[in-house]
């Protein structure tokens, strides 16, 4: 076999390796017991995982839906990986963020994780990187459940790593809470099986078609939207997420809040879309109507309570709390243009969330607290971590040429779109409330001089400030060029709502 | 070079300058010579080789990026954005040479900051004037609040704090709450946000939603600082003079009712406002902000505060000009522009030199300070006679035109206003150069003449002085010139 063969199989290959991979390096981080040595390979197969699904979505692109049959088992029997526009897009941007977050990560874990133990951390997070991409791609329904538990487990773990005794306790109320959202997704995928005799996603939709709405399928998609529902956040069902995101160690909250959540929103579109199907999940069982006032309500709630919070990183995870009601939002318009401004908002929230994540890292491990009071003076001491800062502030703001200002156009042009008009005025009120948090860390951070007593502080190291600026420097990039994260997010939201391309 | 590369160049130019002042940040003198040789060619190229193009009639258009689909990054002179583009950026020149001036003078931190904030502005007003649409209009808008920000908090202190949440808030909170709404209606009505002859709502916006849609586009405009939301440029006032001199008499408040302007003119268009009174209620609630910011002027003893409310009047000249929904009354809007910019940034610049020559605020004490300082309280007073629109100044014009406009409207109570409205500001300015020159200096517990104001001119520096006498000579410089912009303009009612 000549090396371009080799090369041709391998790149057939690509899905299933995507989830292979990380699983192996897991186990091989854990057998090599040496920080930096772990840390190399998880950095070797997470930018590796990003290369390959570059291949994959330019393949999709290219020449349409890819569809990988395990063990050469066809689909319906065998399980199938499925890779379309929607997913690709989505395994890009959780590959780009784990491989980014990863790079920026090793003098935050020397200040915060024992190093005797970074290779587990390693393994850690490339059992949940195995368990996100897993999620994303596969085409069988019951796959979705177990790649979730893969991710789940190991993000619990993750997060107990904290410093703070409360990072065991938030772990534990995400162990429960995640649990039991687990367990009503896989109600929902028993009952859709029962109805159906399928687990492949693509089947399922053909069979649940022919059957139409009974209250078994009713009650199916009831389960599988409070299971996303709580491992979205979707208000009422966020309460896990503020002190999980608190209290986990830093690198971790900036890679879970930029890519559990988007997967879970994945999974939620999914499920709506391709299995029950927009006219029966929006025309015969009004998911609209149920979604739409708790999106509002966590646009408003999460905005406003993160206003009030002494300490930044939980201020953050309460905005995270209101940009998840963005996405839902989005997907609960109904529409096309909504949907898109939803899947855009997946894209555009995972890139600036990681940046102010990634800024508290560098705050932390420079000043040792996250608190407002912490950032007094930062802007003249750490003037590049904070100018970053502002961008991506101003971008979750929704200032022209960020990307926050292409989510809220296609999201308050899908409102009036719908007549829906007091939502479209909602939406830009709301994001006026994250002018007031943001604006609130830039007054101390500039304003407030630090305590005499206060010791020295100097820049973050390059190893932070370099992730931190690509992601900030993103955040204006997909801004202007649009054309990636747009034109991806309107032709998947097409496919789903299966309008001609 | 061509037109079109010159459109482009004009709004990049000022962050080149940018460029220069942080790399000579350590040496003063070359500092301030790049922020004045950037000015310069600014001037240059907006003068030089756009403004003859568009005199001819041409319209250059560059396109930059498409943002979003039907999204353009875009611009295109046309005669109102020209004549906003040669205000802002001439009088840059001007204010470059009185903050040196001043900042010196004063002993204010952080001029590197100052003089970068200060580019960015302008590159932002420039970017205004040139947009060809309103999206690209918005996103310099923005650019404007934000770069402006750190100026108007410069001193850094509680104060400037809170008067920097008030100026962010009410500019941020109306452009996203209202403008970004207006934004998106007008694209999803009309399928683009072009400035176009004529505008593009006619026959896809009618009735009430006409009118809901213009309320949009005027409050949400918190720059052109109609009442109730012209709280932010009395706030903004703590900012050090130059800033108030020439962004909040000039730039940014110009780029608001630029904004309702050419709004008014190129997106609803004249004709639609005229046949279907759309309009009409933003002329009472113009009348209602030059009369109400009048009155509070009259109150006001500190100098700035005073000058603050005044602008807040004369901007709401302009939008009563273009909600007038008549030629001439489009001409007198796009007109008060120029005039009342060269009239106002003197009073400011006045205003600065008696802060670092003689160290008043309040008008209350600033008896018999004309005689100390002559040629500052006679630019003044050139300054306010223009501003109150009195011949042979450059104001008395664009006051003519706008009365002549509300005539044209057959509205004779928005010609009363008017004339009250003048009759206001001579109550209100006057009474400063009298003060000055006619009242007797304060004296000390002694029988003696203040400390302060023996006998003898005592100026403010040079630079704080000479840009003030050169902008009164403006004013009535512009009285003799004003046929070039009456040209200039008509190319807005005549395409």
């Amino acid at each position: 076999m000549t090396g371009s063969d080799l090369l041709a199989r391998v790149s057939d290959d690509l899905p299933a390796l995507q989830i292979a991979v990380p699983l192996l390096s897991a186990a091989i981080c854990l057998l090599v017991r040496r920080a930096r040595a772990a840390w190399a390979i998880a950095m070797v197969v997470a930018w590796g995982s990003f290369a390959s699904a570059c291949v994959l979505l330019s393949r999709v692109l290219h020449s349409g839906t890819i569809s990988y049959a395990e063990g050469g088992w066809r689909a319906p029997w065998g399980i199938e990986l499925r890779i379309d526009l929607l997913n690709a897009l989505v395994l890009l941007v959780v590959t780009f963020i784990c491989a980014i977050v990863l790079t920026a990560s090793p003098r935050s874990l020397d200040q915060e994780i024992w190093r005797e133990h970074h290779h587990k951390f390693c393994a850690l997070y490339l059992l949940c990187m195995t368990g996100l991409a897993g999620m994303t791609i596969t085409g069988d329904a019951f796959n979705i459940f177990v790649f979730l538990e893969i991710s789940s487990l190991s993000s619990y773990a993750l997060i107990a790593q904290g410093t703070t005794r409360r990072a065991l306790t938030s772990s534990l109320q995400y162990l429960v809470m995640g649990t039991i959202g687990g367990t009503f997704i896989l109600l929902g995928i028993g009952m859709i099986y029962m109805v159906t005799g399928t687990l492949n996603i693509a089947d399922m939709a053909v069979q649940l078609a022919a059957v139409g709405p009974n209250r078994t399928v009713l009650v199916a998609l009831a389960c599988i939207g409070i299971g996303t529902g709580i491992k979205l956040a979707v208000f009422p069902l966020h309460i896990w997420l503020p002190n999980a995101y608190t209290y986990a160690p830093a690198i971790v909250t900036a890679f879970l809040a930029a890519t559990a959540t988007k997967v879970a929103y994945y999974v939620l579109v999914r499920f709506v879309f391709s299995i029950f199907g927009a006219s029966l999940a929006f025309g015969e069982l009004r998911l609209d109507a149920v979604l739409m006032p708790l999106a509002i309500a966590a646009m408003f709630v999460g905005s406003f309570v993160a206003i009030f919070q002494d300490d930044t990183k939980r201020m953050l995870a309460y905005s995270s709390v209101a940009q998840i009601g963005y996405m839902v939002l989005g997907l609960s318009l109904a529409s096309v243009t909504g949907l898109t401004g939803g899947l855009v908002h997946l894209f555009n929230h995972a890139i600036m969330k990681s940046g102010l994540f990634l800024v508290m890292a560098a705050v932390l491990l420079q000043v040792g607290s996250t608190r407002l009071e912490a950032f007094a003076g930062l802007g003249r001491r750490m003037p590049i971590t904070m100018a970053a800062f502002v961008v991506a502030g101003l971008s979750l703001i929704g200032v022209p040429l960020t990307v926050g200002f292409v989510s809220k156009w296609y999201l308050v042009m899908g409102a009036l779109e719908g007549g829906l008009w007091p939502v479209a005025v909602l939406i830009l009120l709301s994001s006026l409330l994250a002018l007031i948090y943001i604006w609130r860390v830039v007054e101390v951070a500039y304003f407030r001089q630090p305590p005499e007593d206060a010791p020295e502080v100097c820049e973050a190291p390059a190893s932070l400030l370099v992730p931190i600026w690509v992601l900030a420097g993103a955040t204006v990039f997909f801004g202007i060029f649009t054309s990636l994260s747009v034109g991806l997010a309107s032709a998947a939201a097409r496919m789903l709502f299966g309008v001609e391309l | 070079m061509t037109v079109e590369t010159a459109v482009g160049l004009a709004v990049v130019w000022p962050l080149a300058g940018i460029g220069l002042i942080a790399l000579f940040r350590r040496w003063p003198n070359v500092r301030e010579t790049a922020t004045l040789v950037t000015a310069g060619l600014l001037f240059a190229i907006v003068a030089k080789v756009i403004l003859p193009a568009v005199m001819v009639g041409s319209r250059p258009r560059l396109d930059i990026i498409e943002v979003l689909p039907g999204l353009q990054l875009a611009f295109e002179v046309e005669p109102l954005g020209m004549l906003f583009a040669l205000v802002a950026s001439g009088l840059w020149i001007i204010t470059t040479l009185y903050s040196i001036g001043y900042m010196r003078g004063h002993h204010e931190e952080n001029q590197t900051r100052f003089y970068i904030c200060f580019a960015l502005a302008i590159s932002g007003a420039v970017g205004v004037a040139f947009a060809a649409n309103v999206f690209t209009l918005f996103v310099f808008y923005e650019a404007i609040t934000l770069s402006t920000y750190p100026l108007v908090t410069h001193h850094g202190t509680e104060a400037a704090k809170r008067a920097g949440r008030v100026y962010l808030g009410i500019l941020m909170g109306t452009s996203v709450g209202f403008l970004l709404f207006a934004l998106v209606w007008t694209y999803l009505a009309a399928g683009t946000t072009e400035f176009r002859p004529g505008g593009i709502l006619a026959g896809q916006v009618d009735g009430w939603q006409l009118c809901v849609l213009l309320g949009l586009y005027a409050f949400g405009t918190g720059k052109a600082a109609l009442m109730p939301f012209h709280r932010w440029l009395p706030a903004a006032m703590v900012a050090p003079t130059p800033v108030s001199a020439l962004l909040h008499a000039v730039a940014v408040v110009k780029a608001g009712v630029f904004t309702v302007l050419k709004v008014l003119v190129y997106v609803f268009g004249i004709d639609l406002l005229a046949s279907t009174d759309a309009s009409r209620w933003l002329t009472w609630v113009a009348a209602f902000t030059i009369i109400a910011a009048s009155i509070v002027a009259l109150t006001k003893d500190n100098l700035k505060a005073r000058l603050a409310y005044s602008t807040i009047g004369q901007l709401s000249y302009i939008v009563l000009g273009g909600a007038l929904a008549t030629s001439a009354g489009v001409l007198g809007g796009g007109m008060h522009i120029a005039m009342h910019a060269v009239g106002k940034i003197t009073l400011f610049f006045c205003a600065g030199a008696i802060l670092v020559g003689a160290h008043k605020t309040e008008i209350s004490e600033m008896d018999g300070l004309g005689r100390r300082m002559p040629f500052t309280f006679g630019a003044f007073l050139l300054g306010s006679l223009s501003v109150i629109g009195l011949p042979p100044m450059g104001g008395s014009w664009s006051k003519w035109y706008l009365m002549l406009g509300a005539a044209e409207a057959e509205q004779m109570f928005m010609v009363m206003v008017l004339m009250a409205s003048s009759l206001l500001s001579i109550a209100y300015l006057m009474p400063v150069v009298a003060r000055g020159f006619f009242r007797p200096p304060p004296e000390d517990g002694h029988g003696n003449p203040d400390s302060g104001s023996v006998s003898g001119i005592r100026e403010a520096p040079l630079l704080c002085v000479l840009p003030p006498v050169l902008t009164g000579i403006g004013c009535v410089v512009l009285f003799f010139y004003a046929d070039d912009i009456y040209r200039l303009l008509m190319g807005i009612v005549t395409p």
